[in-house]
């Protein structure tokens, strides 16, 4: 017999501290499974935000840095110029990327950083204990938004792989969810393609990956995939945005 | 020797930082200190560097975390309200013990205050500025060949101690031209940056560049190893000029800009038979404490210049521990005291005696 | 023929794995705690496991690992 399955090497042998049916260990797993799959662990230097996955230093396998709140994108772009040559990403929840790291993601999509960015988006801030995000869907009951979002007072969503397409030096741009089996394929198939262009030089690359939050949002993990597809799937669309290659997004 | 040429403060620091060895610099515009970025920007495609123009301050000194963080030797420099800016990532560089340069060109504060030189910003530097128990070594020159020597140094200051260095000017010694030469100096003898976040290779277990420790205890136990290395810094990198102060009765306690003010004031002073001298920290931390300590046993007294409402006065008066009178005087907002107003704080000081 | 191996003390029982097995021959231990204190999942009649690895493709906790 012959192992078809087993733990990817870049992904340490330690215990994930998420909680039980939190989708973010998933998403570690893929990145882990990529970077083993195009053999760069080596070469490869993550970042780490502030969030639920700040401890991801500790569970990727490459070196790592940890980045302050929405900083990721900065402090990738500073390993990046100091060693082009290395394969860098960065993990970032929607707090971090699109509330307090908005400009640092949108300059760094503009400049066509030649960075990947594995974008979380499961509509809450998780690690404080459920507070609106930007991703926030309208009527959404948060700690922080107990009325449900009122899109008159606290604002609308924001859609990130939407926004990016806009931006010029983005080469690839998708998002996918992890809600079941062939959308974890999808998923997976998509953070290796923005990997694959930042190993051929051609930009920056992003993938937003729909997540759950069954401790916030206060439903069972499988309940949680539910709501994920009934509700963030209709607002969030999966699908590229941009894809240089395919020419999608380029459209004038 | 090297020949001498004539350059602006702000672009001696770029070609000094270039010929130490920094290929990286993160900036963003802000006045008084833009020649530095200007002149960066033009050389460093020449030798194969980087200069990248930020979104922010932020951004800059987050990029300088990360290219710190890979090993690289990187600077990034700015203006009190863009240090303000910066004092975040700051605190996150000193807390993951990365070696990096940062330079202030300081203006008049606060907020966005004025672009006309001060020394408002000495707090800041020394005594935090970001959040948490930390110290950045700082250098504060007060001529254009200083500047020079000074920021050659700061490089390996920083990676000796893996710690952030910062020189502090002011908009005048940013803007005025000087001779210098540049030096070929003789570097430190430095530790490889084994801990570096560059790729293992599949050679070692990975590095993790981090600021974050949950467990109180283990907090505790690093920042206390971080103070011991300090205490290390103290005894080793103190500097200071000593200036006419062996047969001072009255000593000028000043840095950078002020201090040449300061010699102005002196000569005058002096051609008027009062004996005053001056004690001039060209570190402002570590503080050359012990030189004002050893200064109070045969001094009558300290005036402390400053262009601020009084920041080093503080540490003067601490070190001189009340054993003689620590006076004061400044201007603030961008005005730079003269020599007249210096010597006749000295004569109102000797006549209150 | 094929192996399903649950590394049983990582397991927090959250049940995704039970609910993509198409021989839902993955179901949780109610019968005994791991040491973390959850429920933990595991194969009942691994000789119909056809070695998909869908259980463990949606294990958000890498316990899982087939053989075929």
């Amino acid at each position: 017999m012959t192992k078809v399955f087993e733990r990817p090497k870049a992904l340490c042998d330690v215990e994930l501290h998420y909680c039980p049916g939190c989708t973010h260990g998933i998403i570690h797993r893929l990145v882990a499974e990529v970077i083993d799959e195009l053999g760069i662990e080596g070469q490869t230097v993550g970042v780490a935000s502030v969030g639920c996955s700040v401890f991801s230093y500790n569970y990727f396998a490459c070196d790592m840095e940890q980045a302050a709140h929405g900083r990721a994108p900065a402090v990738a772009t500073g390993i990046k110029r100091a060693l082009p040559e290395r394969v860098v990403f960065t993990y970032q929840g929607d707090g971090d990327l699109a509330a307090i790291g908005t400009a640092e993601t949108v300059h760094a999509a503009s400049r066509g950083e030649n960075i990947t960015v594995i974008f979380v988006n499961n509509a809450i801030y998780g690690m404080t204990g459920g507070q609106m995000a930007p991703t926030t869907l309208e009527g959404q009951i948060t700690q922080t938004t107990p009325y449900g979002r009122d899109v008159k007072k606290q604002g609308h969503p924001v859609r990130v792989c939407e926004l990016l397409s806009q931006t010029g030096g983005a080469a690839y741009l998708a998002r996918t969810a992890v809600d079941t089996v062939p959308n974890i394929k999808k998923t997976k198939a998509a953070i290796k393609k923005a990997f694959e262009y930042q190993l051929a030089g051609k930009g920056f690359s992003l993938v937003e990956v729909l997540s759950t939050c069954p401790t916030n949002w206060g439903l069972s993990p499988q309940e949680a995939l539910q709501w994920l597809r009934d509700n963030m799937m209709p607002f969030y669309p999966l699908g590229v945005y941009k894809d240089i290659e395919e020419g999608k997004g380029n459209e004038k | 020797m090297a020949d001498k040429v004539l350059m602006k403060g702000n672009e001696v620091i770029a070609e000094a930082a270039m010929q130490a060895g920094c290929k990286l610099f993160f900036g963003y515009p802000i006045t008084p200190q833009t020649e530095i970025s200007a002149y960066m920007a033009k050389r460093m495609p020449k030798i194969g560097g980087t200069f990248l123009q930020a979104e922010s301050e932020v951004a800059a000194i987050n990029m300088v975390y990360g290219a710190a963080g890979a090993g690289a030797r990187v600077m990034t420099s700015s203006s009190s309200p863009g240090i303000s800016l910066k004092s975040e990532g700051i605190s996150y560089i000193a807390g993951s013990d990365l070696p990096c340069v940062i330079v202030n060109i300081v203006r008049g504060g606060p907020g966005l205050g004025g672009i006309q030189p001060a020394q408002s910003d000495y707090f800041q530097a020394v005594k935090g500025g970001g959040h948490g128990d930390y110290h950045m070594i700082v250098l504060a020159p007060s001529s254009i060949q200083e500047l020079a020597d000074i920021t050659q140094d700061a490089f390996d200051i920083a990676d000796q101690y893996r710690m952030p260095v910062m020189i502090m000017g002011d908009g005048m010694l940013g803007q005025m031209m000087e001779p210098v030469s540049f030096s070929n100096r003789k570097g430190r003898e430095l530790p490889e940056k084994t801990w570096a976040a560059c790729g293992t290779e599949g050679k070692r277990k990975h590095n993790i560049i981090n600021s974050l420790y949950i467990e109180a205890e283990d907090l505790e136990k690093l920042v206390v190893a971080r103070y011991e290395k300090y205490k290390e810094i103290e005894k080793n990198e103190v500097k200071w000029e000593s200036y006419m102060t062996d047969d001072a009765e009255i000593i000028i306690a000043a840095y950078g800009t002020i201090a040449r003010v300061a010699k102005t004031a002196i000569a005058t002073l002096r051609k008027n038979g009062v004996r005053v001298g001056l004690i001039r920290p060209i570190t402002l931390w570590p503080f050359p404490a012990q030189a004002f300590a050893d200064a109070a046993e045969k001094a009558d007294g300290f005036l402390t210049v400053e262009m601020s409402m009084g920041q080093m006065v503080e540490d003067v008066r601490l070190a001189v521990n009340g054993k003689k009178p620590v006076s004061f005087f400044g201007r603030t907002g961008g005005v730079i005291p003269t020599p007249d107003e210096i010597c006749e704080a000295v004569m109102a000081m000797k006549e209150a005696k | 023929m094929a192996k399903v191996t649950f590394m049983e003390d990582k397991c927090k029982g959250c049940e995704l794995c039970t609910t993509v097995c198409p021989k839902k021959i993955v179901v949780m231990a109610k019968d005994r705690l791991n040491k973390k204190g959850f429920h933990p999942a595991q194969v009942v009649e691994q000789n119909q496991c056809i070695g998909c690895a869908f259980c463990a493709t949606m294990c958000p906790d890498a316990v899982i690992e087939v053989e075929k």
